[in-house]
């Protein structure tokens, strides 16, 4: 928690959510992404449609859900499909326009690893890898990705590409926004306190910095309250 | 059939054996009887390895791991998973690693019977060098798809609410892939919650018939720590606390010869 009376994290939740329209229909990842959306839902977008990947469709859950599976995500969803039905039908389909995805690594064209850390064949870390990522960046409109800042994080070079960053629209991180102009990602806002140096000193490449640099608008407190009553309510938010 | 003469009968040494369930109903009581009976050079099949394949690779079970996802799903890692590919411990893990949509079509191919699945995917990327994928071209439009061969395991195991006497089996909530890993596999167990005189319709149910099942087996509970939707939830406290039993090799073998190998099989 910061003397703004939020923390950065749910900066970085709040800034998600808002990429979110009432007419969004969304593939949503759990954590980060599951909250924004959620958020999304709750504020300014109440008919966003939220896609999650174990096959609930218009899932409306009362409680932040652990996995992409929990029960109330069936419950409370208007169809429940097949994994391989989710995939091919509806993804593949082109029905889904907003694609969350988080990752460990990424690099300036927004290309993205949660593959491994190191060499592939005996890496360091091992991730838990591709899940749905390669067709979701490459089947949805729009991808938003939400990451936390770092050296560690913004690579010049990914030691695996997972999935391309062909449609990423937007990194949401928690010092700021990081968009694609002229196909590379540059610092367009910064939260509040955040200064464009402090995200250009986190970032492992030469961080480009907009000349039309924003700050983000902070959280209302409607939002915080959505948001905080949705934390209260869940299980582990912030992995 | 108990869950003990079904494994002991369906699954050999060297078998390729899909465990499925995404999320929901993933056949603990099946893998852990697995793990009872020694078997050993398992390639393991499955899009979401989470703790019962932890358990299996930790106790040396597998000696291939065909997935997607491998994580502790909200919580992190899978530590027995990450040892096992950091420091071959306790042996090396062969690695043959897709996509969601890439598996999930390929076990689709397998249940159609189907040498491959297709798919407009790996477009890009560093994963099509390290996995068994090839592009084809549409016969019709000429666009480059991406191909998957398609899974046929040895034997696929899932968990269902509930089968009826003929052994019928009818599952519902979140189905994954279990119908498709069930008509892939050249032989099938299903663990089921409960057996019942009459199978009551239910919305958004599906029906496995008894003559495409080899083996239908009691086990109530047997998918915990995750859920059987109607009969029990989650147990993400469960989940929270692998992370720590899973984290050191003697806790997590202590544990699991307190909690699976001393333990009796579910309705042996």
């Amino acid at each position: 928690m910061s003397e703004n009376g939020y923390s950065a994290d749910e900066m970085m939740a709040v800034e998600a959510s808002r990429r979110l329209t009432n007419d969004s229909v969304c593939f949503v990842g759990i954590g980060l992404p599951s909250l924004a959306a959620n958020l999304a839902r709750r504020t300014h977008a109440p008919g966003c449609v939220l896609i999650y990947e174990s096959g609930t469709i218009g899932a409306n859950p009362e409680h932040l859900p652990l996995s992409i599976g929990d029960g109330e995500l069936a419950e409370t969803a208007d169809a429940v499909v097949s994994v391989p039905e989710m995939f091919s039908y509806w993804l593949q389909g082109g029905r889904i326009g907003v694609g969350f995805l988080g990752a460990a690594q990424i690099d300036r064209r927004g290309n993205l690893n949660s593959t491994v850390i190191g060499d592939y064949a005996r890496p360091t870390v091992r991730l838990p890898g591709a899940g749905g990522a390669p067709e979701i960046a490459t089947s949805v409109e729009n991808v938003f990705v939400m990451l936390r800042h770092s050296k560690r994080a913004f690579v010049p070079e990914l030691d695996f590409t997972t999935s391309v960053g062909d449609n990423v629209r937007v990194v949401a991180t928690d010092l700021g926004l990081l968009e694609p102009r002229d196909g590379e990602l540059t610092l367009t806002a910064v939260h509040r306190g955040v200064e464009a140096e402090d995200v250009v000193g986190a970032t492992a490449w030469e961080l480009r910095v907009a000349d039309d640099l924003r700050e983000t608008t902070a959280p209302t407190h409607d939002e915080l309250d959505a948001l905080r009553a949705l934390e209260s309510r869940g299980g582990s938010t912030w992995q | 059939m108990t869950v003990r003469e079904a494994v002991a009968e369906l699954v050999h040494d060297g078998d390729v054996v899909a465990l499925e369930g995404f999320t929901h109903l993933i056949p603990h009581a099946a893998g852990h009887e697995l793990i009872r009976q020694g078997r050993r050079d398992l390639t393991l099949v499955r899009m979401t390895p989470d703790v019962i394949y932890d358990q299996l690779i930790g106790m040396g079970c597998a000696r291939k791991l065909v997935f997607s996802w491998g994580g502790n799903p909200g919580i992190g890692s899978l530590h027995r998973f990450r040892d096992a590919v950091e420091n071959e411990w306790p042996q090396p893990l062969e690695l043959e690693e897709h996509s969601h949509a890439g598996m999930a079509a390929a076990y689709a191919a397998g249940a159609a019977n189907l040498p491959f699945g297709v798919l407009r995917g790996y477009r890009g990327g560093d994963l099509p060098a390290r996995t068994r994928v090839a592009t084809i071209a549409c016969p019709f439009t000429g666009e480059e798809l991406a191909a998957v061969r398609a899974h046929r395991p040895d034997v696929g195991i899932v968990h269902a609410q509930r089968a009826d006497r003929h052994g019928n089996v009818q599952l519902w909530g979140i189905l994954g892939v279990q119908k498709e890993v069930v008509l892939a596999s050249a032989r099938s167990i299903v663990t089921v919650e409960e057996i019942v005189e009459d199978l009551e319709p239910r919305p958004g149910a599906i029906v496995l018939p008894a003559w495409v099942v080899d083996a239908v087996a009691l086990a109530p509970g047997g998918a915990h720590p995750s859920y059987a939707h109607g009969y029990y939830e989650r147990d993400n406290d469960f989940y929270v606390a692998w992370d720590g039993i899973s984290r050191d090799r003697d806790r997590f073998r202590s544990w699991m010869q307190r909690h699976v190998l001393e333990a009796a099989a579910t309705a042996a």
